[in-house]
């Protein structure tokens, strides 16, 4: 590879020497594309188009109001077609698989986002697909197995380790190490080896770009402060790259407080301080893991924030003060999105909610005239079973138990 | 020096034989057994794996054996114990097998030293490619350790020679694509594959991924210096116990 990806001390390519000339392939693709202006046009075109982009900036009026302080302003990217920005970076992804000419994609998903985000993509450019899930992840996330399968995807579940997202990567990196010849691996976040980081932020920057121009056009100012959630961190890396050349604009990562501080209890890795410096899965950052560099469990409401690491660039951006970091916990996070269903409408996924609750908790002390942005990473509405679990919602099982009955007799 | 002992044993032996075993698995006790019955069969050099939690190089044997050796408490610590233990019981060489993570959390230099302290000669860390590794690099060169890097079917001629470079004591080729302890359809296109190993480097070969009969080791006998036995005895140890151990690598051998 021309580079090694480091943002200070973090990032690099970690890689099974198997895939090094992988890795430089993926790499020449990435930069090829980069600086081909005509590459950008043919993925916004597809965007619009495919996923209706330009996603729009909505006023929250009514949250604004219940609060008293800054105007809130949402960015929609759960109008994205599959309902989370997962589909920007797996549409451009698929437009890189096309140009290297291979034929089949692999992925990991935790939520299930990034899976149906991929079968989606894979569906409309002809690719085989396989999608890894770690087993506990299938349980929660039934509905989106469904819809993958429906796809053509092939979904694996993996029962190793912890059987959660980080037991999938390295499932989909096992898979690839086989089959590199025809396969790219669609990884969906901003986490890694080089160039992955670097490049899913590149194609999730189309969200802050476009967050930029909005809030300009709408209010004639830039927002006090942009909140996104942090799992992985690709959307917060998509909506903060348009305001890194806005020194005036705080920017706020929320990561999964879960029940709070210890291993095992969050999925927090910046904001809290139970993190520190390692290596795995392809990277260096900071990861929940123990003294001999075992990677620990971690909890969340939300499985697509329940990681043990974080993207390199973001450590290195908590590292220079650019981004601030805090957690929400499960509570915190059920609250606010149960506050913004009935206040706005809106349906924030449960991972998105983390940017609404910390928002919330700030918003009362600005200024009427400020604005800020939350990133409204994906809906709900799709999870529902996963939502209301979580809201705990008893005509919701009645009905589940209802539902098992009439399959039982039939 | 590895380089010399391979050497000399190989002015004995045509082929050489390299066994695997994950440290703490199934327990420190029955490790130390496994090690017992495979120099006992005449094997020529170990690698111990120090389990870790992401072992993403590793197939489903090895990866089970890393994740249940952690489950029963496998702590770094006791693995450099028994590992220190290991050494100063049986004569031949023995390396670490690992991820980067557990030496760098340790401080890179400080695992190195300790390295050279409990007599283990080399290491293989998987996911550690030389662009990524000068600090282990000059730190193996100070304590005379062996930093051991992979050869693969599509690395190029050119990256062969670099890996060469970075190398000591020998290099680990492997026999095709994909992770540990998977079935190798050994081929023609295997001779031409290590031909060109052979050119890149004047370092002696270990071939590996999928050796488990004596067919296979014979297959190798005059292509590569050392036969490399990965998951198969993990799979002998889950169906035989540690009693197995050592009537398998003499059947491998050809001696049982």
């Amino acid at each position: 590879m021309q580079h090694r990806g480091y943002y200070d001390q973090f990032g690099g390519a970690f890689i099974p020497e198997i895939l090094v000339p992988t890795f430089d392939e993926l790499e020449q693709a990435y930069l090829e594309a980069k600086a081909d202006p005509a590459f950008w046009q043919e993925y916004k075109a597809l965007m619009s188009s495919y996923s209706g982009r330009p996603t729009p900036l909505t006023q929250a009026e009514n949250l604004s109001d219940h609060f008293g302080g800054a105007q809130i302003y949402v960015k929609r990217e759960d109008l994205n077609h599959t309902g989370a920005h997962k589909a920007n970076n797996v549409m451009g992804q698929g437009l890189l698989t096309k140009r290297m000419g291979k034929t089949r994609v692999i992925a990991e998903t935790g939520a299930g986002q990034h899976g149906v985000a991929t079968a989606t993509m894979a569906a409309k450019f002809g690719f085989d697909c396989t999608i890894y899930m770690g087993e506990v992840d299938v349980e929660r996330q039934r509905p989106n197995v469904f819809w993958m399968e429906r796809m053509g995807a092939e979904v694996i579940p993996v029962s190793d380790g912890s059987r959660i997202l980080k037991d999938a990567i390295n499932e989909a990196f096992r898979d690839w190490v086989s089959n590199m010849d025809d396969t790219h691996y669609v990884l969906g976040t901003a986490c890694g080896p080089y160039p992955f980081p670097e490049m899913v932020s590149w194609f999730q920057s189309i969200i802050g770009t476009e967050a930029r121009e909005q809030v300009l056009r709408e209010t004639g100012k830039l927002p006090r402060r942009a909140y996104a959630c942090v799992g992985g961190g690709s959307n917060a890396m998509g909506l903060f790259s348009g305001f890194f050349d806005d020194p005036e604009v705080e920017l706020v990562g929320v990561e999964a407080g879960g029940r709070g501080k210890g291993i095992g209890e969050h999925a927090s890795r910046l904001a809290y301080d139970d993190a520190s410096v390692g290596v795995a899965q392809g990277y260096k950052t900071y990861f929940l893991q123990d003294d001999d560099g075992q990677m620990q469990e971690t909890h969340s409401v939300s499985a697509g924030l329940d990681y043990v690491g974080v993207s390199p660039i973001l450590s290195s951006l908590r590292e220079s003060g650019r981004v601030r970091f805090e957690a929400a916990t499960d509570q915190e996070v059920i609250d606010a999105m149960s506050l913004t269903v009935q206040r706005e409408g809106l349906i924030p996924a449960l991972e998105s909610s983390h940017a609404f609750a910390q928002a919330f908790k700030e918003v009362g002390d600005l200024d009427p005239d400020d604005v800020i942005i939350i990133n409204q990473s994906g809906r709900a509405d799709k999870d529902i079973f996963t939502v209301a679990d979580a809201l705990k919602d008893p005509k919701w099982e009645e009905f589940i138990i209802a539902k098992a009955k009439g399959y039982q007799n039939a | 020096m590895l380089e010399s002992y391979i050497r000399s044993r190989r002015e004995q032996k045509e082929l050489l034989l390299m066994t695997h075993i994950v440290l703490g698995y199934p327990n420190f006790d029955d490790s130390l057994r496994m090690v017992e019955a495979m120099v006992e069969a005449g094997v020529d050099l170990m690698e111990l794996q120090i389990p870790f939690s992401e072992p993403m190089a590793d197939g489903p044997v090895i990866l089970k054996a890393n994740s249940d050796a952690l489950a029963a408490g496998a702590r770094v610590e006791k693995s450099l114990r028994i590992a220190e233990k290991i050494t100063a019981s049986f004569d031949i060489p023995f390396l670490f097998m690992t991820y980067y993570n557990i030496l760098f959390r340790n401080g890179v230099d400080a695992f190195v030293a300790r390295m050279a302290d409990i007599g283990i000669r080399g290491a293989i860390i998987p996911d550690l490619p030389p662009e990524e590794g000068g600090d282990y690099l000059a730190a193996m060169a100070r304590h005379e350790l062996a930093p051991i890097h992979i050869f693969t079917p599509n690395s190029t001629d050119e990256r062969m020679r670099l890996l060469s470079e970075k190398s000591s004591g020998f290099i680990y080729t492997v026999a095709r694509k994909g992770v540990t302890g998977k079935d190798t359809a050994f081929s023609d296109d295997l001779g031409d594959y290590l031909e060109r190993c052979r050119n890149a480097t004047g370092l002696p070969l270990a071939l590996g991924f999928g050796v488990k009969s004596n067919e296979d080791f014979e297959f190798i006998r005059g292509k590569a210096d050392i036969a490399v036995v990965g998951s198969e005895t993990i799979r002998v140890v889950d169906r035989d116990g540690v009693a197995g151990v050592k009537p398998f690598i003499l059947r491998l051998m050809g001696g049982g």
